[in-house]
């Protein structure tokens, strides 16, 4: 067997239900020990892809392959992929140590071997000691262990994570965020990650894909995602971003000049070619902007603005500003200083300079 | 706050139209039985108030008495049997249907019960009857005729028929509050259907399976109507042997130790049945 490199491709994939459209045309495609992320809003097709890979649904149209082997119809139990499910799905009536023998049980691993592994896997996850307990005595946080454990001791070639923390409290969420990606590490598994919350894919994946309505939008590491957006849609649902309408005045080498709606003329770069009267818009983020106090400095991208709203969060401080069009536009200012100077922070009501350095801004179609 | 006390004598007085009504129309009647099968009989047949054990010696070398035992229990447990396997693919059939449907469908299986027993007993008997309807079908297309009535085979057909709601019930109930993702989870560490439904969807629904069988098996074995009106000699069970000993030649104290010795037989089997299956269910999901 030759090896790609890819531990799963996916070929142009479409899937539809009772007429609509859950996954359109995906094509991807995710390397060996690779920690890939499924990032988008409920009902994006993201679960629906991976039970796909799982074998719980086939694809109306395209190809999976695994490890060089095409899929086709391939029941799940013939793949060497193993899942761990949202609802965790671990078994009741069997103990903590039954459930995570099950899948070796199912290969006829003889039980000497069964017993040395489900300890290993169990120490793996921290919960050495708890073989004889029922699932329903351990907590959520100790229960997606118990899932993660009895879906690794199988070895598979790709772990699949359907929204696996999604259950579990913040503080919780955020350790077991570590945990997994040290695990992924450790074992060098691959491990496809299904998840809605945009943080916790930027944490823990190499690359993630960024989906919308059964498509794909944009694959790319957490940097690429977070600071290249290529669409509007993946700027907005990954971190916070300010959006200026307009059409495009000027071109040149990478950047476009744009008129805004409300009047303005800013400058940003453009990730993809646009075209002069194309229909933009200018995405921002909130922490890449300054607010200037004093005489009005020279440069583009700079405009008189009213502080309308305040809101001190402790490491930040985020600010509502009028647009000189009346247009709200957000900055967030890291609280860099420690002091309790009110003088120090702005106060509604305050006249101030909004600036940007034209890299920090990006002008996309929609 | 309440002393335990007073707390415990209020629990009392609030469950005493209970108490009074298991008492009246439950524990009295049994207590009867008890004494009746521990006197000698009268001269009609009735009870005359003297002590005796004969009535358990003689039931002891009763032959009649242990064969019609035994074909009761013969039939109520290939009836239990029978209501089982139909019953499971049923339930599962219904469980798995989109949650409007599944009313619809409970609905179709009680609406037997919106007609008296006893007429649907006797609609049997015209179907089975040596000129009943299926022999006039079976004649009408050039077929023998089949000598079903007045055996045990007509009771069989007739009390799984009956008996078919009683297990349905408790196995939709178990069914539909299985976890169905369990099964994917089963298939995707390796299970084929037939493991996956042995390891994980049995065991979880055995509580079911468990009380459709009690529901099912007790009212079998104790049946009286369906061998009465189908069974003839043939299907002659326990309910038919205590009429005989009440009604036709009677003899109230035999009676009632046949009775008594069948419910204390009866008690000791679903008791180790529940012992029995108890022992697999534990660490079920309750609820």
């Amino acid at each position: 067997m030759s090896n790609s490199g890819w531990a799963v491709e996916l070929d142009h994939i479409s899937k539809e239900f009772r007429g609509t459209a859950a996954v359109r045309d995906v094509s991807l495609r995710i390397a060996d020990g690779e920690f890939f992320s499924l990032l988008g809003p409920s009902g994006c097709g993201k679960t629906t892809l991976l039970r796909m890979i799982a074998g719980f649904e086939l694809p109306d149209r395209g190809e999976i392959v695994i490890h060089n082997v095409v899929m086709g119809d391939t029941p799940p139990h013939q793949r060497d992929v193993n899942t761990v499910f949202q609802s965790y799905a671990l078994f009741p009536h069997m103990s903590v140590a039954e459930n995570v023998a099950f899948g070796l049980q199912m290969k006829h691993v003889n039980k000497r071997e069964i017993a040395t592994r489900v300890q290993q896997a169990l120490d793996m996850v921290q919960l050495g000691s708890y073989g004889e307990r029922r699932p329903r005595q351990l907590s959520g946080g100790q229960q997606q262990r118990v899932a993660l454990a009895r879906a690794l001791i199988n070895q598979p070639e790709v772990l699949l994570l359907d929204e696996p923390l999604g259950a579990l409290d913040l503080k919780l969420r955020k350790e077991m965020q570590l945990e997994l990606k040290g695990i992924q590490q450790r074992l060098g598994i691959t491990f496809i990650f299904v998840t809605h919350d945009q943080e916790e894919a930027l944490t823990m994946s190499d690359r993630i894909a960024v989906m919308d309505a059964g498509q794909v939008l944009q694959v790319g590491g957490p940097t690429e995602i977070y600071e290249r957006p290529t669409f509007r849609f993946v700027a907005d649902f990954i971190g916070e971003c300010n959006f200026l309408p307009g059409s495009v005045v000027a071109v040149e080498n990478g950047s476009a000049t744009i008129q805004t709606s409300g009047g303005l003329q800013v400058t940003g770069i453009a990730p993809q070619p646009v075209a002069v009267g194309a229909a933009v818009v200018l995405a921002i983020r909130p922490e890449k902007v300054r607010l200037i106090e004093g005489d009005r400095p020279a440069g583009v991208n700079l405009f008189p603005v009213k502080v309308e709203r305040v809101a001190y969060i402790g490491s930040d401080t985020r600010i509502i500003v009028r647009l000189p069009d009346g247009a709200p536009f957000d900055v967030w200012e890291a609280n860099t200083v420690s002091t309790l100077d009110p003088n120090q922070y702005y106060t509604p009501g305050d006249e101030v300079f909004l600036a940007w350095t034209p890299q920090n801004a990006l002008v996309l179609r929609h | 706050m309440l002393s335990a006390r007073t707390e415990h004598r209020r629990a009392w007085w609030q469950a005493s139209p209970a108490m009074i009504w298991l008492g009246l129309f439950f524990l009295a009647p049994l207590v009867l039985i008890v004494l009746y099968s521990f006197q000698s009989r009268a001269s009609d047949g009735t009870v005359a108030w003297t002590w005796t054990l004969e009535n358990y010696a003689k039931l002891l070398r009763d032959g009649s008495f242990w064969r019609t035992l035994w074909l009761s229990t013969w039939i109520a447990l290939v009836v239990t049997l029978i209501t089982l396997l139909i019953s499971y693919p049923l339930a599962y059939f219904m469980a798995t249907r989109p949650k409007r449907w599944r009313s619809a469908l409970l609905f179709a299986v009680m609406l037997p019960f919106w007609t008296n027993f006893l007429v649907r007993i006797y609609a049997w008997k015209v179907l089975l009857g040596n000129n009943g309807v299926i022999n006039q079908v079976l004649a009408g297309v050039g077929l023998e005729p089949i000598a079903i009535i007045n055996s045990q085979w007509a009771v069989l057909l007739a009390l799984v028929y009956g008996e078919l709601p009683y297990m349905i019930l408790p196995l939709y109930a178990a069914l539909e509050r299985f976890d169905w993702t369990q099964m994917e989870a089963a298939h995707d560490l390796g299970a084929g259907r037939v493991q996956a439904f042995t390891r994980i969807m049995l065991p979880q629904t055995l509580a079911g399976i468990t009380a459709g069988a009690i529901l099912v098996f007790v009212p079998t074995v104790g049946t009286f109507a369906v061998s009465d009106i189908l069974g003839g000699t043939d299907g002659f069970m326990i309910g038919n042997l205590l009429d005989l000993h009440f009604r036709s030649t009677p003899n109230w104290p035999y009676g009632a130790a046949i009775s008594m010795l069948f419910m204390l037989l009866l008690l000791g089997a679903i008791a180790l049945y529940l012992k029995a299956t108890r022992e697999e269910t534990d660490g079920e999901n309750p609820g």
